[in-house]
């Protein structure tokens, strides 16, 4: 590639990759950030720049917040180019991505991925059925297309976001019939050792405890520990159905929005074989970082909830400790200055996550609804059962890889994303191994499926100074 | 937005843009993902997968569960939810696997 003109490619324009970039740039730095969707913010501020007030104040103020990064972002001087879908991750730091249908490739100094989060899958009977769809979906559409429910809905499962959603709901004046919360009373006392640590982020505890506050005002049907759940219909939802106090429930539902925390998206740092490791607290990978976010591939950073699960603010620090990093990489920034720098930061970051260790014991997501029963359906691309991979399991199958070529499960066009967490645990309490030593799908490239003309299409990405 | 739709849209002043889904126009508000406009129109299932047939609708709406799958303007497998609506858009459900060539892309049509 000709170009060595980029000095820190970011790929992501969430809370993590639009900081980066700003502090990148206060370094000079020439900053190139591609991000998939159409406008900045990722899906914590998805839609950040065009919404109006009336969607502000239903979304609230921690949603309003990423206006003034966005902001800062968009004058930062960064070449920002959205729509781009990046398909391949070269270890050199060169990134294939597909803009308007053509492909394009581009070659940068120092790489960040920046690629946040996705929904943890939560696979229970009934979970394909058109009417059903992720907790995150339904506040995307409200962010996106300021689209709400019509009718009564059902929010399942437990997390911060599953409550957020439903005082979100509650505060647009959304009827739901219900909140089926998996978690019990009885996690805080399991949970009570991270409390003394947790106090530090006493403003994400106020937060929390706000939200159930009004969730209990609003005298919404609250249904606690929930167990055995269950969507019935047969061409689309028509009930929700959970046991609940000793008590079966069916509600009739038509939609039905499911939550269970959310998991970095481990998609390119896996394609680059990276290491990872299991997190027995996130239930979840982490590839290794060191203290500036830099992976176990030397020049490649990764900052926010695709590294590991810390929120929106703690992406933004951790986004500025990898701009400060590669500054100083770069010799823009001498490293005294950047470790005082650094400091801020680093002192934001311990403060954002202190209550994470609480918040993962309080909203651990049930074992059932992780590692189902043996007729459903995990891989829901190639309709793959826990059951078959289980029976798989007993004919030698060791890893999700393996399973692969006895069913098929993970090779649809989400390649593995919805169904790879599933399978790994699926594999593991089969086998009585933890998850670790069974390992995960081995991602290759294409990250996006693209077809051979959009590849025979390919051209560099044009470095000439845009105008403004 | 019709009776029977899971969604209702709250007012924005942004214009209509005209979209058609399997043949029939929809009035749509610009600026929203093709997923997001046929969940506001009422379809409820956008794709029939390629395994068993089984009817889907759009479940992660940002682009990593594929379950939003169409066809849009006779190109296979798009995700309604990446695609931005605009006028004179066709919109088809993505019935089964994507047609490997023109040829038994009219095998397809043709029912065989």
């Amino acid at each position: 590639m000709a170009s060595e003109r980029i000095d820190l490619l970011i790929i992501g324009a969430g809370p993590a990759g639009m900081s980066a970039a700003v502090e990148a740039r206060r370094h000079g730095l020439e900053v190139l950030v591609l991000d998939e969707q159409s406008s900045p913010g990722g899906q914590i501020y998805r839609n950040i720049r065009e919404s109006d007030p009336q969607r502000l104040a239903i979304l609230g103020d921690d949603y309003s917040a990423g206006r003034r990064l966005a902001d800062e972002f968009i004058a930062s001087g960064a070449r920002y180019v959205p729509g781009a879908a990046v398909w391949q991750v070269g270890e050199q730091c060169q990134v294939h991505y597909l803009l308007e249908g053509r492909s394009v490739v581009v070659q940068a100094r120092r790489l960040l991925i920046a690629t946040g989060a996705f929904e943890r899958p939560m696979p229970i009977p009934g979970w394909t059925l058109p009417g059903v769809m992720s907790a995150g979906a339904g506040q995307i559409l409200l962010k996106s297309a300021a689209l709400l429910p019509a009718g009564p809905v059902v929010l399942a499962g437990c997390g911060p976001l599953l409550y957020l959603l439903a005082v979100q709901y509650l505060k647009a004046g959304i009827q739901l019939s219900a909140l089926v919360d998996t978690a019990e009373r009885r996690d805080i006392l399991q949970a009570w050792r991270h409390i003394p640590k947790a106090l530090l982020g006493w403003r994400d505890l106020l937060k929390g405890l706000s939200l159930l506050a009004k969730l209990r005002l609003a005298k919404l049907p609250h249904y606690q520990g929930a167990r055995a759940l269950r969507i019935e219909g047969a061409e689309c939802a028509e009930a929700f159905c959970f046991s609940s106090g000793g008590k079966i429930h069916r509600l009739p539902a038509n939609l039905v929005l499911l939550h269970q925390g959310v998991v970095p998206n481990t998609q390119i740092s896996w394609s680059l074989r990276m290491r990872h490791q299991w997190s027995d607290a996130q239930l979840c990978w982490r590839a290794d970082r060191d203290q500036w976010g830099e992976t176990s591939l030397a020049g490649v950073f990764i900052a926010g909830d695709g590294g590991a699960i810390g929120g929106a603010l703690a992406a933004q620090e951790e986004g500025r400790l990898v701009a400060l990093a590669v500054a100083s990489q770069l010799q823009r920034l001498e490293s005294a200055r950047r470790d005082h720098l650094a400091r801020e930061p680093q002192r934001a970051l311990a403060r954002c996550m202190a209550a994470r260790p609480l918040i993962d014991a309080l909203y651990r997501p049930q074992v059932e609804n992780r590692i189902p029963h043996n007729e459903v359906i995990v891989c829901r691309c190639e309709e793959v059962t826990a059951g078959q991979v289980r029976a798989d399991v007993r004919f030698g199958c060791l890893g999700p890889s393996q399973a692969k070529t006895f069913n098929r499960c993970g090779m649809g066009p989400c390649q593995g994303r919805l169904c790879g967490l599933s399978v790994t645990e699926v594999i593991a309490e089969q086998r009585q191994v933890s998850p670790s030593v069974v390992g995960y799908y081995r991602v290759r490239p294409p990250l996006k499926p693209i077809t051979l003309a959009q590849l025979a299409s390919q051209s560099n990405h044009d470095l000439s100074p845009e105008t403004p | 937005m019709p009776a029977d739709s899971l969604f209702i849209q709250l007012p924005t002043d942004s214009p209509c843009v005209m979209i058609e889904f399997e043949g029939q126009p929809l009035a749509v508000p610009s600026g929203i993902s093709v997923a997001a406009a046929l969940l506001a129109s009422g379809s409820r299932h956008t794709r029939s997968t390629a395994v068993s047939g089984a009817p889907r609708a759009p479940y992660c709406m940002m682009g990593v569960c594929f379950e939003c799958l169409v066809e849009v303007d006779g190109v296979p497998n798009c995700q309604a939810c990446m695609v931005t609506v605009s006028d004179g858009l066709k919109v088809r459900r993505q019935q089964g696997a994507r047609a490997l060539s023109a040829l038994a892309e009219e095998g397809a049509h043709d029912g065989i």
